[in-house]
């Protein structure tokens, strides 16, 4: 037994160890287990001590540079595996969803594609804010970025954005009521979203481009596991959130799982569900100029070129089209979250 | 027909309900308890009988436990230890859909913050346990046509359309209360149904409910922290203080004769000319019948001129009242029956109660007269123990049968 590999055991013991203790801990306030107790702390402490002096041993003898657990090679082999094994139906899925975005973008960008793009966003945008301002402010803000000839790289991006969010919301609309429905899937998930909300986003740019090759696809996964995380997290908040004496009255009128949470719960949660939707929608868009580096073209690609030719001009437009198509697209989402409060409170 | 029998029912609620239901058993303090071990006892061992067609009230302040005991009779709480009968079934023994067609055929429930589905209309909430049954079109039309019927029973029509947002409490309340009872279930169970209304509107309610009541005849439960709700609606009732009953009795039992302490205290407060019937306080009374001779009916009545006496027919049935008085003066003018000296008294009937008689007994010597159903006499009412009996002097009196 190497050294790495026995220090690890000993750490991990340690852990149970101190785990098993603390249960014990808790357990003794409740139910007077003073015996799970002693056994809980004589574990840990045996355990403890075994650690210390391993720890010692170890430590002393160590070099610096020498990996005790070596958790990267771990990943390079779990993503070699993948790649042998969901390599090839991954990669159908990509020409499919590829071709997908390729058609919708072919479309956005035929001359005819401009005005009525900016008709239907204009009209969404009323029926939404019935607000003269804000519907205004959406056709300009099309007209703005068409005069300056960026329309095409924005229909990249917006077709890139919509397939994202579609598969945000697929992805993560189920996980949300999972998460609402059960506490275990509940704990299990949230320090998963909270990986993906912290860890750089380069870092799993490595193995989805491993995994999917450079270009759209994996632009959408990367963008997926960037924006999801917020809507996952609003979806399960809004049910939880449900008022508990009208949850009380659904069962008690023998509504079964299913009816209170679709009759019930989700139609409730939905102002919640559309601002968890908004916020996926802006993260998504914070994530163009990264996923322009895995091949996305796009308004984030023109920002890099203004990087990598030094021109601050180009690489402005490019930024404040990315800033107009949030803002349009947070303004009309936000209405609909507004008009969906109405009669989901109750009040006197 | 909906009886509920609940019986030596605990709800314990901690970590390990099971692990100290020895120790609660043994009758430990819920301080005690709580310091021990962290568990709380929520209800603990009552036995109750909700008679069918009754109206049964369980009353306690907040903590008490009577909102978590009504919460055991469709399931929302699982008791720790008991069992509870409802028309003849253990409906502890019920799982997932057996649950759920239980609650759907034989309860409903309101509560006391309404509970209504903000996102839906007032017609699609009080269908809503109709429309739950699942079933084909025409069904889901006719579930509105029930749901218009019991809306206008309410009286809420023309609010179909409304949302709950849109409405006062009051009216918020009545589409919960239409909601229950378009379900057709026998059962009604009411948590605190009318606390969270103003006190006129919480009057009308209650009022409502018993107009309601007398027609459909449905087993009730209901909650409150009210005594005077309590005592207005009970058929029967039910004191609870930390998780047990003290006293379970009719409104006049339990202010005539609490038990313990604690209801002593409680009825205290109590406007008793609300709750006190002419039945339980009359006092016997002479009387005597239409054929008697004044002579003879003096001769029974004794000398004072203010005493009075009650003229019957064969029957039994009143007739009118004389004094000595006019008795002496028919006896002097050679009047052959008391039958022709009678005069109109007051009366009231046996469940009329103390506050509606007392205005009566104003300007008018002769005490009130209480009849049965038929007219016939029952007994009287002096001004003195009307006061007596509100005053809280007055014993329980037997029956003054003739």
């Amino acid at each position: 037994m190497d050294a790495g590999s026995l220090f690890s055991l000993v750490l991990c013991a340690a852990i149970v160890g101190w785990i098993a203790y603390a249960a014990a801990r808790r357990h003794e306030s409740l139910t007077e287990g003073y015996r799970t107790h002693a056994i809980g702390a004589g574990a840990a402490l045996i355990v403890f001590v075994a650690g210390l002096a391993g720890l010692w041993k170890f430590l002393t003898g160590l070099e610096l540079d020498t990996s005790i657990i070596p958790i990267d090679v771990w990943v390079d082999e779990a993503v070699d595996w993948l790649l042998l094994k969901v390599g090839e139906p991954l990669d159908q899925l990509n020409r499919w969803v590829v071709h997908k975005i390729g058609f919708f973008e072919r479309f956005l960008h035929q001359s005819i594609a401009w005005p009525l793009l900016t008709l239907l966003f204009t009209g969404i945008a009323w029926h939404a804010s019935r607000n003269l301002l804000v519907t205004v402010g959406v056709a300009f803000a099309f007209l703005l970025i068409w005069s300056m000839a960026l329309w095409k790289p924005t229909m990249q991006t917006l077709s890139l954005m919509s397939v994202s969010i579609l598969v945000t919301v697929v992805v993560g609309l189920p996980l949300g009521i999972l998460m609402s429905q059960s506490d275990r899937a509940r704990s299990f998930m949230l320090p998963i979203l909270d990986m993906m909300q912290t860890m750089p986003s380069f870092v799993y740019l490595i193995p989805v481009v491993m995994l999917l090759g450079l270009g759209n696809f994996a632009g959408v996964i990367a963008t997926m596991i960037y924006a999801a995380p917020p809507l996952i997290r609003l979806t399960d908040l809004g049910i939880r959130l449900v008022d508990k004496e009208v949850m009380e009255a659904a069962t008690s009128f023998g509504a079964s799982r299913r009816q209170k949470l679709f009759n019930v719960q989700i139609p409730l949660a939905l102002p919640n569900i559309m601002a968890g939707l908004n916020q996926s929608i802006m993260m998504a868009l914070a994530m163009v100029v990264i996923a322009s580096m895995i091949g996305v073209r796009g308004l984030g690609q023109e920002v890099l070129f203004g990087l990598q030719r030094q021109e601050p001009g180009t690489g402005f437009i490019a930024g404040l089209s990315i800033v107009l198509l949030a803002i349009v697209l947070d303004r009309i989402t936000q209405s609909y979250g507004r008009r969906m409060e109405t009669h989901r409170t109750v009040g006197h | 027909m909906g009886q509920i029998q609940i019986s030596n029912v605990f709800k314990i609620f901690g970590p390990r309900p099971h692990s100290v239901m020895e120790q609660v058993r043994r009758g430990v303090s819920k301080d005690d308890l709580l310091n021990d071990t962290g568990h709380t006892i929520g209800v603990q061992d009552v036995t109750l009988t909700v008679e069918p067609g009754q109206c049964t009230v369980v009353m306690g302040l907040s903590g008490s436990g009577k909102s978590t005991l009504i919460r055991h009779i469709n399931r929302l709480i699982e008791p720790t230890a008991g069992e509870i009968v409802v028309e003849g079934q253990n409906i502890l023994e019920l799982r997932g859909r057996e649950l759920e067609d239980f609650r759907r055929q034989k309860l409903s429930m309101v509560f006391q913050r309404f509970g209504l589905f903000p996102h839906k209309t007032v017609i699609n909430n009080v269908a809503y346990g109709l429309d739950i049954k699942g079933g084909s079109k025409a069904e889901k039309r006719a579930n509105r046509e029930k749901a218009r019927h019991w809306i206008g029973q309410v009286g809420l029509t023309g609010y179909e359309d409304q949302f709950p947002s849109q409405l006062s409490g009051g009216m918020q309340q009545r589409v919960g209360l239409a909601r229950a009872l378009a379900t057709d279930a026998d059962t009604l169970l009411m948590d605190e149904a009318f606390s969270a209304l103003d006190p006129l509107i919480r009057r009308e309610m209650q009022d409502q409910l018993i107009e309601l009541q007398e027609n459909l005849q449905k087993t009730i439960m209901f909650i409150t922290h009210d005594l005077d709700e309590a005592l207005r609606l009970g058929d029967k009732i039910a004191i609870m203080k930390d998780g047990a009953i003290e006293q379970i009795g009719t409104g006049e039992e339990i202010l005539q004769q609490p038990q313990t302490e604690y209801v002593r205290r409680f009825v205290e407060d109590v406007n008793r000319g609300r709750v006190l019937t002419a039945g339980t306080v009359r006092i016997e009374c002479k009387i005597v019948r239409t054929d008697t001779a004044p002579g003879e009916a003096l001769r029974q009545l004794g000398e004072d001129d203010l005493r009075v006496t009650y003229v019957v027919d064969a029957n039994g049935r009143l007739v009118g009242a004389v004094t000595a008085a006019s008795l002496r003066t028919g006896e002097r003018n050679n009047v052959q029956s008391v039958d022709s000296l009678a005069e109109d008294v007051p009366t009231a009937t046996e469940d009329m109660v103390l506050e509606e008689i007392l205005p009566m007994t104003v300007g008018e010597d002769i005490p009130v007269a209480v009849l049965g159903e038929e007219g016939e006499l029952k007994g009287i009412l002096p001004k003195d123990t009307i006061i007596k009996a509100l005053a809280e002097e007055a014993q329980l009196t037997g029956p003054a049968d003739r």
